[in-house]
């Protein structure tokens, strides 16, 4: 659902957030935990305990593509809960420009909801039906205070490729290519510095898709933001991302550049998703190799 | 260029659609559509949202949801009535027994309340293909064994709860193929499953339906997915089919400028100079709000006025496709 910032009664501080130190990471995770307990089956005994995350350092620096890969169950999903701050780690450390995220109230998480915005699979079930698109993309704006939201709903829609006038409809009447756009705008909003995207393109036809990873490029170089992105589709993560982590079961087994993980693939996982994930390049060259078998028993 | 010629020329098609629409009061979802699958043979329907590949599915089943009109005709080799026009209890007989549908999402599919193993012997039993309970449960465990569910004895007994999503999919498979039907229909059935489970499901209804010559007409808007399965695709926009060929000459020359739209979309190991990928402008319209001649020129860099009047279909029926201003010719 919609990640609103917690309303705070305090005025908002409007000064920035603690200016980049080069070097550092922007996100910092350290031997980061995860349990969930599943309800109990048996009357006598507790729920089993599933291990979410099983110690997971990461580290992303400002201005990083970052490419979370891994398929259901790897812990994807839960570690970036944890990065937004929507979850609390059973054990570890986590720090958002320098400051320890983990044990923080919601209300102290201020900066958090400012600095690191999210966009969500399903654009249709994380814009409020009942609020028009630009009450979505203001609600940001207000919940931190901001002096002249309607101005910077104008913009952000301009900057996402829709019409002012969108403003004022409701987002069912518009297209899964343009919900997420407004998704986008939504989360650019309050002027993060970093953009967490949860299988963005996942939800979306082909033709479309490209239009919103590259306005998702457009928007990341324009702004300088840090980008999270957490998809299934290793062909769409080598294409947005330069550095890259692969998941499974709660841990990350593999990390690098783009580049050196999808060329020369280090864990057998890595290979094994790789070798697995369909693409018209090797489809096409055994289409080839059968009709040269074929071509001169028709001759 | 020699066409590989269709295996199953000598005897006939298993299905022949000609002239498929299906309407809902006024509005035309799908026209004109019209193709072919002999015995053993893989076509793959592709198209993004709204391009009716799924609705010509359903109507081929004869699942059309109430309130849509299919017309046209649809021929099922040893079915002697069109099946459009068939009744209820009549169409009831050949689906799930000559034609049978693996769907997108096996959760809904599946009967919550009711072992797998049964389900399975159900299909057999209601077309009386095994004559008793106790063989169509032994050929139930059978079938679970084809579909290479581990231990299939406990699988049989098995909630569909209790299954991954894969292993789920693998039961819809054994219930699709318990009939041994001529025509296998699979929608998206891999969509919702991950890349290492979609790629054992793919090599597994490519291998199955080898095995019994089966017919497989395979639904997906996955272009590389398609082409790993298919040796023959369909490109579906806007409810017609606008191109149709061999996926090999499809994918490497499209004629139509929405094929090559798509491919160009779709490969993203292609960018321009600013690291872009290439795209086609706009967005696919709602079923109904097509544009007339045409359906592709709201969205195609090259349609002039001529496009307006709906474009002939060029090239022989299996292999063509239908566009005013084909890709590889100048303007």
């Amino acid at each position: 659902m919609t990640e609103t910032p917690q309303i705070d009664p305090a005025p908002a501080p409007l000064a920035a957030a603690t200016p980049d130190t080069a070097g550092d990471p922007v996100i910092s995770a350290r031997q980061v935990v995860r349990r969930y307990r599943r309800p109990r089956r048996s009357l006598t005994r507790p729920g089993p305990v599933v291990e979410a995350l099983r110690g997971v350092d990461l580290d992303v620096a400002y201005g990083q593509r970052l490419g979370i890969v891994g398929e259901s169950g790897s812990g994807k999903s839960t570690l970036i809960r944890l990065l937004a701050g929507l979850d609390r780690p059973t054990s570890g450390s986590i720090r958002f420009a320098g400051r320890e995220i983990t044990r923080l109230p919601d209300r102290s998480l201020r900066f958090l909801r400012r600095d690191l915005q999210m966009v969500f699979q399903d654009p249709m079930s994380s814009l409020d039906p009942r609020m028009t698109v630009g009450d979505i993309i203001r609600e940001p704006l207000v919940a931190l205070g901001h002096p002249d939201s309607r101005a910077r709903v104008a913009e952000l829609l301009d900057a996402v490729g829709l019409p002012a006038a969108a403003a004022h409809r409701y987002p069912h009447q518009f297209s899964g290519g343009q919900r997420q756009r407004i998704s986008i705008a939504r989360a650019l909003s309050p002027r993060p510095r970093v953009l967490v995207a949860d299988e963005p393109v996942s939800a979306l036809d082909v033709s479309v898709r490209a239009q919103i990873l590259n306005l998702l490029m457009d928007l990341v170089d324009e702004f300088s933001l840090t980008l999270v992105f957490v998809s299934h589709d290793l062909s769409v993560v080598r294409h947005v991302c330069d550095t890259v982590v692969v998941m499974r079961d709660g841990e990350i087994v593999e990390r690098g550049t783009t580049a050196a993980v999808y060329e020369r693939p280090t864990h057998p996982y890595t290979e094994a998703l790789l070798a697995a994930a369909p693409t018209l390049r090797k489809a096409l060259a055994a289409h080839a190799a059968a009709r040269n078998r074929k071509e001169p028993q028709e001759r | 260029m020699t066409h590989v010629p269709d295996t199953a020329v000598a005897t006939g098609p298993v299905l022949t659609v000609d002239d498929l629409g299906v309407q809902v009061g006024p509005v035309n979802l799908v026209q004109g559509v019209g193709f072919t699958i002999g015995s053993g043979e893989r076509l793959g329907l592709i198209g993004e949202s709204g391009s009716g590949k799924s609705l010509t599915a359903l109507a081929l089943m004869g699942l059309l949801p109430e309130g849509l009109r299919a017309s046209g005709s649809i021929r099922l080799r040893g079915v002697p009535d069109d099946l459009l026009g068939t009744g209820e209890r009549r169409l009831a007989k050949v689906r799930g027994r000559t034609v049978s549908m693996v769907f997108q999402e096996p959760m809904t599919a599946l009967n919550p309340v009711m072992r797998v193993g049964d389900q399975v012997a159900e299909v057999m039993l209601l077309h009386g293909t095994r004559n008793s309970r106790a063989e169509a449960a032994a050929a139930a465990v059978d079938l679970l064994d084809r579909v290479r569910l581990p231990d299939p004895r406990a699988m049989a007994r098995a909630f569909p709860h209790q299954l991954s999503g894969g292993q789920r999919q693998r039961v819809m498979l054994a219930i699709a193929l318990a009939n041994d039907p001529a025509l296998l229909i699979c929608d998206e059935p891999t969509t919702a499953l991950d890349v290492t489970v979609q790629a054992q499901m793919l090599d597994l209804i490519g291998e199955l339906a080898a095995e019994r010559n089966t017919a497989l007409l395979f639904i997906t808007h996955d272009l590389a997915v398609v082409a790993t399965v298919c040796q023959r695709v369909l490109v579906m926009y806007g409810g017609r089919v606008v191109e149709t060929g061999d996926v090999y000459d499809v994918f490497t020359t499209p004629r139509h400028r929405y094929t090559e739209g798509l491919i160009a979309a779709s490969d993203l190991s292609v960018v321009d100079g600013r690291g872009r990928l290439r795209t086609i402008p706009g967005a696919v319209p709602n079923g109904g709000e097509f544009p007339d001649g045409c359906v592709f020129r709201t969205r195609c860099p090259a349609a002039t006025t001529r496009c307006e009047r709906t474009p002939e279909w060029s090239g022989p029926p299996g292999h063509g496709f239908a566009c005013w201003h084909p890709v590889g010719e100048d303007r």
